[in-house]
């Protein structure tokens, strides 16, 4: 069939559908994902196709979604939670990092927690507070999650359907600023979601554009940024690559080293702020294995060490075109 | 105020006096009338064995064989007699003190002895027997507990009338654990799915050392009202009457007719834990006044008055709970101390290459004393 330009929430809306057909097991919870079909309409036809028992529209409670897919995953189900907002995830945390994380491990493999947490995440989109945050890092830090995060539609369309057939729980950051952002798609052709299948799709970076000078690290959000700013570097005759990591964790530091190994140079990218963030943890497993060709410090570009600002003020927070521009010189002149 | 005397406004529903009498209930007393001696005596044996079970544990963690032990002392008639009225294909989460439960889920006692030594996280099959494993963080596993329901409801496992297949899940926690968000939520998902949930609080008076009147203004049996969740306080501390309120909400959520919200009414005899010292904040008075209110006591005495056991099977049973005593202190001692590399099984389900660069790191970090000769 002929490939579509498809928007990223079409596409995972698309991903979503394909899971629910080859997966009887597979089924949709949150708030307001059925009837209204989501605030940004990713669960759009669902509930009409699939029914209430398979789109579920859940009481107003994160930790209850959460604690009660855990309770369906016990029983056979292959939950996928949406969290409506990043900000609106706390009070799940503790379900997510001391239950679904450590099910499996507790167990010892007796128990497996195949659910996946679908969250719109990051800024730029104009939004009141709690509507624009990234809070990656947090999961990423814990033991027993997988952390993605789909950087364009045809990666959101594969990368849903393998979350959803991972034998893990998978966290899902969906960057909802580049939900309208439209690619070619085949759409009726399922993912290969086989187990190695999933380990090289679902978690393995991708060398979005290739360069020789400097590699820019980033994944969600911040790709389309970082292509932009490889863009014009180009026509100022510098030559950079964009790794898109597409999963934090696992972390795919082979890619990533591959590239340094070439470039000498990195700059990490990501809207979450800075300190502690997983830029710190990329520059760090980095260093580690590039130290003797790094000709700079790896430097990050992220968020300020502040709440996410108001809207009206949130352009001069996020890392824009300018800022990864800024950094790339900065890298430079070492 | 003492604990006792904050007893309640609300009726206890009761089918056997602290001397050991049967009284009449319209409504209960019919769920326990098929209950024949050898279910009697039978809920003798198990409340006397995991008491065994339960004091030798204790004695083990003194002698510093058990970096922890959670009492059940004093909870036996809630946990044998809720126990006892699960069916096989019925699903139980419990807290941490459920091991009179575990008993009735045919759960090796002596395999709970892996999580407090330190060796394991878990322990026994929670797929094989339908139990669970322990959830130390409170009130979590409620939710976990009615998304299970959730899956039974889409299963087809509810109000098909067939016994041998309608199905219903059971969790249990305490009284402060109602003070939890995840157990207030686990109402609300529960009463709205009408899923076949039966929440199980066994309010034994005291979370560590603060009293019921730290976590709530009425009797806990009201919390479910609001919610719409049907719901009784029993005396929890006489077997025939748990017995029969459990079998009474357990057949409702088995056939469509949604969750129960139980209060066993108890007393946790012991401390909450062998790190804790109740001297510190309760009275030897009220500590006498439930000791007089033992739930063994009070099977023992029906068993004697209706003529139902004679002196060899009390000391049957006794010489079986030595037997049970016995083994636990053994197997305590004999279990091998998990390889320190162990830690890195079981993380993911699926590889992760960190976890594999870690555990490899640390299988050649530890290989390098073996060469040196250090260890």
């Amino acid at each position: 069939m002929a490939a579509t330009r498809t928007p990223m929430a079409k596409a995972i809306n698309m991903g979503l559908r394909r899971a629910m057909e080859a997966d009887p097991k597979v089924l949709l919870m949150g708030e307001d994902i059925g009837a209204l079909g989501g605030v940004f309409r990713v669960t759009d036809g669902l509930l009409k196709d699939f029914g209430p028992d398979r789109v579920v529209d859940t009481p107003l409670a994160e930790s209850g979604i959460v604690g009660t897919a855990i309770g369906l995953a016990l029983r056979g189900y292959r939950p996928v939670c949406e969290i409506q907002f990043d900000g609106f995830i706390f009070p799940a945390f503790d379900q997510i990092t001391t239950q679904l994380a450590k099910l499996t491990y507790r167990s010892s493999g007796q128990l497996q927690m195949p659910v996946v947490i679908r969250v719109p995440f990051g800024g730029g989109i104009g939004a009141v507070e709690h509507h624009s945050e990234s809070p990656e890092a947090y999961f990423a830090h814990t033991a027993g999650l997988r952390v993605v995060s789909p950087s364009n539609p045809a990666d959101a369309y594969s990368m849903i359907q393998q979350a959803i057939a991972s034998p893990d729980p998978v966290l899902f950051f969906e960057p909802k600023s580049r939900y309208w952002d439209k690619a070619e798609i085949d759409l009726d052709v399922p993912a290969d979601t086989s187990p190695a299948a999933i380990e090289t799709g679902l978690h393995r970076a991708r060398i979005a554009r290739a360069g020789t000078d400097l590699t820019i690290a980033a994944y969600g959000p911040t790709v389309t940024t970082a292509l932009a700013a490889a863009e014009a570097a180009a026509q100022e005759g510098t030559s950079v690559e964009v790794v898109d990591l597409r999963s934090i964790s696992p972390l795919d530091t082979d890619t990533l080293v591959e590239s340094v190994m070439r470039t000498h140079r990195l700059v990490v990218a990501h809207e979450a702020p800075v300190f502690f963030g997983s830029g710190g943890e990329i520059a760090a497993r980095v260093t580690e294995r590039c130290f003797y060709v790094l000709e700079a410090p790896v430097l990050r570009v992220g968020g300020f060490h502040t709440p996410y600002p108001p809207a009206n003020i949130e352009e001069e927070y996020l890392p824009t075109f300018d800022r990864l521009l800024d950094a790339v010189d900065r890298a430079l002149a070492y | 105020m003492d604990a006792h005397t904050s007893a309640s406004d609300t009726e206890l529903v009761q089918l056997l006096t602290p001397e050991g009498r049967r009284v009449t209930d319209a409504t209960y007393s019919p769920f326990v009338a098929g209950l024949t001696a050898d279910d009697l005596r039978g809920f003798y044996r198990d409340m006397v064995v995991v008491r065994r079970f339960d004091n030798e544990a204790t004695s083990l963690q003194r002698q510093g064989e058990l970096a922890l032990w959670v009492q059940s002392l004093g909870q036996e008639a809630a946990q044998i007699g809720s126990g006892r009225a699960l069916a096989e294909q019925d699903f139980v989460f419990p807290a941490y003190r459920e091991h009179g439960v575990a008993l009735t889920r045919g759960v090796d006692l002596l395999e709970l002895i892996h999580l407090f030594r330190g060796y394991r996280h878990g322990g026994w099959d929670p797929v094989a027997h339908n139990f669970h494993l322990y959830t130390l963080v409170i009130g979590s596993h409620t939710l976990h507990a009615t998304g299970y329901a959730m899956g039974v409801q889409r299963d087809g496992r509810v109000g098909t009338g067939d016994p041998g297949r309608d199905m219903a899940v059971m969790a249990y926690f305490g009284d402060g654990a109602t003070s939890q968000g995840d157990v207030n939520e686990a109402l609300v998902f529960a009463a709205v799915n009408n899923a076949p949930l039966v929440l199980f609080c066994q309010n034994n008076q005291w979370a560590i050392s603060e009293p019921t009147t730290r976590q709530t203004r009425v009797p806990l049996v009201r919390r479910g009202g609001g919610f719409g969740v049907p719901s009784v306080r029993v005396d929890g501390n006489d077997v025939l009457a748990v017995h029969a309120v459990t079998r009474e909400a357990l057949e409702r959520a088995r056939t469509g007719g949604g969750p129960t919200f139980i209060e066993a009414y108890t007393y946790r005899m012991g401390a909450h834990t062998t790190s804790d010292d109740p001297t510190r904040y309760r009275s030897h008075a009220e500590e006498d006044y439930w000791r007089q209110r033992d739930p063994i006591d009070r099977v023992r005495a029906l068993l004697i008055t209706e003529g139902l056991a004679d002196e060899a099977f009390f000391a049957e049973v006794e010489a079986e709970a030595d037997a049970m005593a016995e083994a636990t202190r053994t197997y305590c001692r004999s279990l091998p101390e998990p390889p320190a590399v162990t830690m890195f099984d079981h993380v993911y389900a699926a590889p992760h290459p960190l976890v594999a660069e870690e555990r490899a790191w640390f299988e050649e970090y530890e290989r390098s004393f073996v060469t040196e000769g250090g260890h």
